[in-house]
């Protein structure tokens, strides 16, 4: 939501009841402090309540939300997105990791960690990056190989506690294809 | 030599309604319930913003880009282009039926409600077969589907995987090592696979067993939607079975569950359901056969709907060996043809509601007689 006086995002909203009518202001939190709605942030919370509580007509009700992080890449933000659904561009999924975690484990039945198929040229990319290191990070680093080895041999040995055989033959080539990449970084692409 | 082909402005998806249509063609593996197998893949260009914050001159780039790589890429001996924002109602309406491209995609309107019938956007498709085909500028950039006939998610997939990688020798697709595959909507991440059967479950519905089904899918993350996928109801008894979800699970782990885990255990329970119905009420169920034949051949006025369900109950009778003679391909063609944009197509001029429910009786009235007249009796 945007502020009633400008193009910032309202993170202060005022709602004030005057006689059965409801009146709502929605402010950015630079216009808040010029209206005299509410005194910057920085302050302890009972100092900020206590210079609310001055001065306020009865029946009013201030409610601060803060301000919803923004994509640096595309401009979207956060509230936005829980709006729509989509998302603005690649890099939402990196500004917004801590937020859209939690919510990808939900949709996903518990998984946050991709298993499966890596676009060979940006696996090239990697490999080819003269230091070896300093290329796009595209397969992760050794922590996220780490997460990924270790969800597979979970997974892994539920197969073979289910008796579910095929389905583990599967599982145990993937493990094995992803410690070889581990391994042998550049392999592939001696020439 | 064969190349690209454009059409745009009157030329059709297929060389005739006839053709083509691989998910009609009545023939494959577990066929008597399996219509087709079909894998999606969702991509996206990196360094290109999603569609809902691509304005419009990044939406021409993004169609642009897309059309020389997938027209210059080798993915089929013949594809066809068609710019949607270009095609006439009729076209489109064509294509959805087709089921090569999406509603959504023929309106050009994102889940979020921006967007219409002006925005750049396109789909390609491998004639005459579609096997293939690609939306360009949908919800993603890219949505690349393959379709075969009959349980095959191993030949789909493997199919797929080469478009997906020619396709990627050329352009660089939005990829992080954390969450794979990156979309527009976070429900696709990962894979961005979607693999979905197209069913026909008559039997579990008529023995009440269809609900269970419904729910043990649920319970495994599978979703169940209608003939026209997400939102539309289950016209005839045909249904689409997909994965939900598409993080934490390599292709070919979801692909062996459903192909040799899940699928057949629903055909087994299909089968199993029919095998019953023609035990204990074979009177009622040829009964019943045998009322939708005599209505499809006589009857004056139809319905998509009512045809759709009394073509059901016809494919039932010709895999339970009720009725023989009237061929399963035939029956197939029919449920593709008794479409508004089809019927409209094959009479040769657009027509009302009304008008479409009495050529609809009539095509199908003579389609019928003429297949099934050797056998019928
Ligand atoms: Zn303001
Ligand atoms: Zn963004």
């Amino acid at each position: 939501m945007n502020c009633d006086r400008c193009d910032n995002e309202a993170t202060v909203h005022e709602i004030t009841v005057v006689g059965g009518v409801q009146h709502e202001k929605h402010l950015c939190e630079q216009c808040a402090a010029e209206e005299g709605v509410v005194i910057g942030a920085g302050g302890s919370v009972t100092e900020l309540l206590g210079k609310l509580a001055e001065g306020l007509p009865p029946g009013t009700a201030i409610e601060i939300t803060h301000a919803s992080p923004k994509c640096p890449s595309c401009g979207l933000t956060f509230s936005k997105f829980r709006h729509s659904g989509l998302l603005g561009c690649a890099s939402c999924y990196s500004a917004f990791e801590d937020r859209l975690g939690p919510l990808l484990e939900r949709a996903h039945e518990g998984a946050a960690q991709h298993v499966g198929k890596v676009p060979k040229r940006a696996l090239a990319a990697t490999r080819l990056s003269p230091t070896g290191e300093s290329g796009p990070d595209i397969l992760g680093d050794a922590e996220q190989h780490a997460q990924r080895a270790q969800l597979l041999r979970k997974k892994l040995e539920e197969a073979v506690a289910a008796e579910q055989y095929e389905r583990a033959a599967k599982l145990r080539d993937e493990l094995n294809q992803l410690e070889t990449e581990k391994l042998s970084p550049g392999a592939e692409s001696a020439s | 030599m064969s190349g690209p082909t454009e059409s745009n402005g009157g030329a059709r998806p297929a060389s005739s309604p006839e053709e083509g249509a691989e998910w009609l063609r009545g023939k494959g593996k577990d066929a008597d319930v399996v219509l087709s197998s079909r894998v999606r893949l969702a991509r996206n260009l990196a360094g290109r913003p999603f569609m809902p914050r691509a304005s419009r001159d990044e939406r021409e780039e993004i169609l642009d880009s897309c059309r020389s790589v997938i027209l210059q890429s080798g993915l089929a001996q013949r594809m066809m282009w068609m710019a949607l924002h270009l095609a006439s109602k009729e076209e489109r309406t064509l294509l959805v039926e087709r089921h090569l491209i999406s509603q959504q995609h023929a309106r050009g309107r994102l889940s979020d409600g921006t967007g219409g019938l002006k925005e750049p956007r396109a789909v390609a498709a491998s004639v005459p077969d579609e096997r293939l085909s690609i939306m360009v500028n949908e919800e993603d950039h890219l949505r690349i589907q393959v379709i075969r006939a009959g349980l095959a998610f191993e030949e789909a997939y493997q199919a797929i995987d080469a478009v997906d990688d020619a396709l990627e020798q050329r352009l660089d697709f939005a990829f992080s090592p954390r969450f794979g595959y990156l979309t527009a909507c976070p429900t696709n991440v990962g894979t961005g696979a979607r693999l979905s059967a197209m069913l026909h479950l008559p039997a579990l519905k008529m023995t009440g067993e269809l609900e269970k089904v419904k729910r043990a899918a649920q319970d495994m993350s599978l979703a169940v939607r209608g003939f026209y996928g997400e939102g539309s109801e289950a016209a005839g008894d045909f249904y689409q079975l997909s994965n939900q979800t598409t993080l934490g699970k390599s292709e070919h782990v979801l692909m062996h569950e459903l192909e040799r885990e899940i699928l057949p255990q629903v055909i087994r329970y299909e089968r199993s359901a029919r095998a019953k119905l023609l035990d204990k009420r074979k009177n009622a169920l040829e009964d019943q056969v045998h009322r939708a034949i005599g209505l499809l051949t006589h009857a004056r006025l139809m319905s998509t709907e009512e045809a759709m369900h009394l073509l059901s109950q016809v494919r039932l009778g010709i895999v339970c060996e009720i009725l023989k003679g009237t061929d399963l391909a035939a029956v197939s063609r029919l449920m593709l043809l008794i479409q508004p944009g089809h019927l409209q197509q094959v009479i040769g001029q657009s027509l009302t509601q009304e008008q479409r429910r009495t050529a609809r009786a009539t095509l199908v009235r003579s389609r019928l007689k003429t297949s099934s007249r050797k056998g019928a009796g």
